[in-house]
């Protein structure tokens, strides 16, 4: 039997067609990447979606956010990367509110061939997720802790420690990262316990809140009036304690120390309050998270491992022997709002 | 002891008992201190009231009895202010009234004694007696800055509860710690102290033992004796018996019969008010 | 037969608080003093002005699960205005108490209008206050404020110790609001309210107008906690009041009032919020961690709760 000429023509243009809106179609549709931070209050996380969101934009992929209601909500977490999954995300950004208890949540969205990536806090154990795109808590500690000791001069050092609360790794590891770099006895990075050696004399839990700061800050002055070092958990509690010390009238004598690098924390940098903050990226380690989950949704290559996402020792005063940058530097690189 | 400052009764003192004839029902022969007529109060499909007459004379205790659904209840939420009748009148000491809510009633010198009492069970006597009433101090201090007089408080209720010879001994009390008639007592005086025409009681003996119930009866006795005309409403037929001067019917949303106490038995009493027997079969003398 | 003691009202709190006092003493030579002492009144400052509207609340039988949300919108509400529109200090305190204020006259005409349970009602305007602050402040702390508003954490010297204005003011209210609720026909209403709402009803007093005036009165009182919230930290903290929330009811109850409504003393809950102010300085200075703090807060409701239902079932 014979094809007429104008059948096959038809049928190949049909054809081509078909196929050629089959491709245009897997183009545009979105790569879907869903961000799930632990609050959605905490100026780290909101600038963290804002990087997310600017770089999901430049690689016009779709991108999902929630968050647990408070720190420590792991239900809500789990919740959020279900609907997230079904609603068709391919890789997930997650910053676990509790490191274990997360852990049969990404299993099963691994198992469905998502791509989990942790920022910022780690999971326990780490490998459970494909990759961590974190600071260096351990050593942000280490710098800030390197600093306090060259800024102390040669003298014995009375610290107190505002912490964040029990329990957390990154609480632990920036607090025995200090004690480490400022070279006394501490516990090692894996650790979640809060070392103690003789020559901190209190400890505080402040939640990372700055009226918890204060009040934590005041009870150890109340306890040992001859503080000159103070490690804070972040810089809202360092702006704590500074209230607390100058009230007392001892804001000169007292080196305060602190993490996280935010616009407002760099401020107090150069307004005296703080004397040394390793600067972290929240913005990069999003934007990192987001390119991930395009390359694995366009070519199927996963992420692996821990990537340091970089932490710098910003400082308004050099000290001798301790790599830092100064404010300028740290206003261009801060996150939050300038 | 201290002249009243809270009641004055516009009625004559006593319930009179009349020297002549038979024992006529007190009250009978004095003037009218409420009087309504043609009460009608529609709930949707049911005609609680319909048509009801009432009158209350100067200086007697009138109890309000009938079976349920009778209109009783409605009736007295009508001459109280709690409800609003459809149609009909209501005169107070001849004059034609119109209650919108239960505290024009008090404003117009009716207090009612509600079934559960009505007090705020840890506070004290005394403060329960002036709930929403409170004596504030005088000059600044009381108008602006609405503070109170808690020693003339206390020393009102003192007399107060004196002159109605309610054994209480302290004032400052809560109220939670007195038994069941005791309480009943400090509602009743409450309302006794500061009615001026009238007092409605609403079960006052319900739920108490015999001696308390007494207690409250002799109470209910030293308030009329005092001048103020009590209506009481009771299932409690003794009771009724015991201490009205005339009793109200109420059946079918209408008034029945009202009848002597002294003359009526309490079967004929039931019967009328069950509808066994109609006020036309009483004998004269029955009836006041 | 059923435990029965005396009725205690206040006097068991502030026992407690002489037994805790006690304690630490013993543990730490740094607690019995002056300055220790007033170093904890400036920590329960503003937990304890928030609970003196929680408290009138309560007496009403009602409970305010918003309050600590409210007082961090009002502390954004005044710190935000006056950076973005230059305002001075009163002005803005003024539009921050306004805002506070508002928003109790909302709780208070969804309770008595709406006729809703408190809880509930309390329950969603906590979710919507603080979703307003977070909106309205970006969820970015406020440090550009008027020095005008820093004074309530500016301290007066007295008998060698320094005392902070603000908490001169948390005294003065708790006095004025002690008397108020004592002394004046008003404050006598609340405490019917909650007794037995009916039976005030029915004595001719206007309970939704006694509720209404305790909700916005709460308000208030949550926004002069506000201002002294921004004088302890100097900034406008969007993420403030999140413990101050239940902390205040905490004290409420650790003072002696029923949660039923009717019964309590004012002054009682000034001793609930020292109580837990006292174990957490306490506990600091003996090196303890805060964890433990939050346990023995935990444990002391309990025993509240328990020896106020006990004192009662020794009243009929």
């Amino acid at each position: 039997m014979t094809i007429r000429p104008s059948t096959l023509a038809t049928s190949a243009c049909a054809f081509s067609l078909l196929a050629l809106s089959a491709s245009l179609a897997q183009a545009q549709a979105p790569i879907v990447i869903g961000l799930i931070t632990k609050t959605d209050s905490n100026p780290f996380f909101v600038k963290m979606k804002e990087g997310a969101d600017a770089e999901a934009k430049k690689l016009g992929a779709k991108l999902l956010t929630a968050s647990g209601k408070t720190d420590g909500d792991n239900a809500g977490q789990v919740t959020a990367m279900e609907n997230m999954i079904a609603a068709g995300a391919k890789t997930i950004l997650l910053t676990p509110s509790d490191a274990k208890a997360i852990i049969p949540a990404v299993k099963r969205a691994r198992a469905q061939g998502v791509m989990v990536i942790a920022l910022d806090s780690p999971t326990e154990p780490v490998s459970a997720v494909d990759g961590l795109f974190a600071t260096d808590n351990y050593k942000a500690g280490v710098l800030i802790g390197q600093y306090a000791k060259a800024a102390l001069g040669g003298k014995t050092p009375v610290i107190a420690t505002l912490d964040l609360f029990p329990g957390h790794p990154v609480g632990a590891q920036r607090h025995n990262g200090f004690l480490q770099g400022y070279g006394l006895k501490s516990l090692d990075a894996k650790s979640n316990d809060l070392a103690k050696p003789p020559e901190v004399v209190c400890m505080a839990d402040s939640f990372g809140d700055a009226a918890k700061g204060q009040t934590g800050m005041e009870n150890c002055l109340q306890k040992n009036p001859g503080i000159n070092v103070v490690y804070t958990i972040n810089e809202p509690a360092a702006a704590g304690a500074y209230k607390a010390l100058k009230a007392a009238g001892k804001e000169k004598d007292v080196v305060i120390v602190s993490v996280d690098g935010g616009c407002a924390g760099i401020k107090d940098v150069g307004a005296g309050v703080i004397a040394a903050t390793s600067q972290q990226y929240p913005l990069r380690m999003a934007a990192m998270g987001v390119a991930a989950g395009v390359e694995y949704a366009r070519s199927g290559k996963k992420v692996s491992g821990y990537t340091d996402t970089g932490v710098t020792l910003i400082a308004a005063k050099p000290v001798a022997g301790v790599d830092s940058k100064d404010v300028t530097t740290g206003m261009d690189l801060c996150w939050g709002n300038k | 002891m201290t002249a009243p400052t809270l009641s004055s009764s516009a009625a004559p003192q006593g319930g009179a008992r009349q020297p002549w004839g038979g024992p006529a029902a007190a009250g009978s022969g004095q003037p009218l201190v409420i009087q309504a007529k043609g009460l009608v109060k529609r709930y949707g499909q049911v005609t609680a009231l319909d048509g009801a007459d009432f009158e209350l004379r100067a200086g007697e205790i009138l109890a309000v009895i009938g079976d349920n659904g009778a209109g009783k209840s409605s009736l007295i939420k009508a001459l109280s202010g709690a409800t609003i009748p459809d149609e009909g009148q209501i005169f107070l000491d001849g004059q034609p009234i119109r209650f919108k809510s239960p505290i024009d009633a008090r404003r117009a010198g009716i207090e009612t004694v509600y079934q559960d009492l009505a007090v705020a069970p840890a506070m004290t006597i005394a403060e329960n007696l002036f709930l929403g009433r409170e004596i504030l101090r005088p000059g600044f201090l009381g108008r602006v800055l609405r503070m109170m007089d808690k020693k003339k408080m206390l020393s009102e209720s003192i007399s107060r509860m004196n002159d109605l010879k309610v054994g209480i001994r302290s004032m400052t009390q809560a109220v939670e710690t007195l038994s069941g008639g005791q309480r009943q007592c400090v509602a009743v005086a409450r309302a006794a102290a500061f009615a001026q025409h009238v007092v409605i009681m609403d079960e006052p003996t319900a739920a108490l033992g015999v001696k308390e119930g007494n207690m409250v009866l002799e109470l209910i006795r030293r308030v009329r004796d005092k001048g103020l005309p009590v209506i009481l409403i009771s299932h409690n037929m003794p009771h009724v018996f015991e201490i009205a001067d005339r009793i109200h019917i109420a059946r079918l949303g209408k008034r029945a019969a009202v009848v002597n106490p002294k003359v009526i038995s309490m079967s004929d009493t039931v019967a009328v008010m069950t509808g066994a027997k109609l006020a036309e079969e009483l004998p004269a003398e029955a009836l006041a | 037969m059923k435990a029965k003691l005396p009725p205690m009202g206040t006097l068991g709190p502030f026992i407690a608080l002489l037994l805790a006092c006690a304690f630490f003493a013993t543990q730490s030579d740094r607690f019995l003093t002056l300055q220790n002492f007033s170093l904890i009144l400036q920590q329960v400052m503003v937990v304890g002005t928030i609970a003196i509207g929680q408290t009138l609340i309560i007496l009403t039988a009602g409970i305010d699960l918003s309050c600590g949300m409210i007082m961090a919108l009002g502390s954004i509400v005044m710190t935000k205005m006056a950076a973005d529109f230059g305002l001075s200090a009163p002005v803005a305190i003024a539009l921050g108490i306004g805002a506070t204020a508002l928003f109790g006259l909302v709780n208070g005409l969804l309770v008595t209008k709406a006729k809703l349970p408190p809880f509930i009602v309390t329950l969603g305007t906590l979710n919507i206050a603080f979703a307003i602050t977070q909106l309205y402040s970006g969820s970015q702390t406020i440090t550009d404020i008027p020095e005008g508003m820093n004074w309530l954490g500016q301290s007066l010297r007295i008998g060698g110790t320094n005392v902070l204005y603000g908490v001169i003011l948390m005294l003065v209210l708790y006095l004025v609001t002690w008397l108020a609720l004592r002394e004046t026909a008003p404050g006598r209403h609340i405490y019917a309210v909650g007794n037995s709402p009916e039976a005030t009803r029915l004595t001719g007093i206007s309970t939704d107008k006694v509720l209404l005036g305790v909700y916005v009165a709460a308000g208030v009182f949550y926004g002069i906690a506000s201002m002294l919230s921004v004088a302890r930290i100097g900034a406008g903290d969007p993420n403030a009041g999140q413990t101050e929330n239940l902390d205040a009811i905490t004290a409420v109850v650790l003072g002696g009032t029923s949660l039923f409504g009717g019964r309590g003393i004012l002054i009682g809950t000034l001793v609930g919020a020292l109580i837990v102010g006292v174990f957490r300085n306490g506990l600091t200075l003996m090196g303890v961690s805060s964890v433990y703090q939050i346990l023995v807060t935990g444990i002391l409701v309990i025993l509240a709760v328990a020896t106020d239902q006990m004192s009662r079932k020794g009243v009929r």
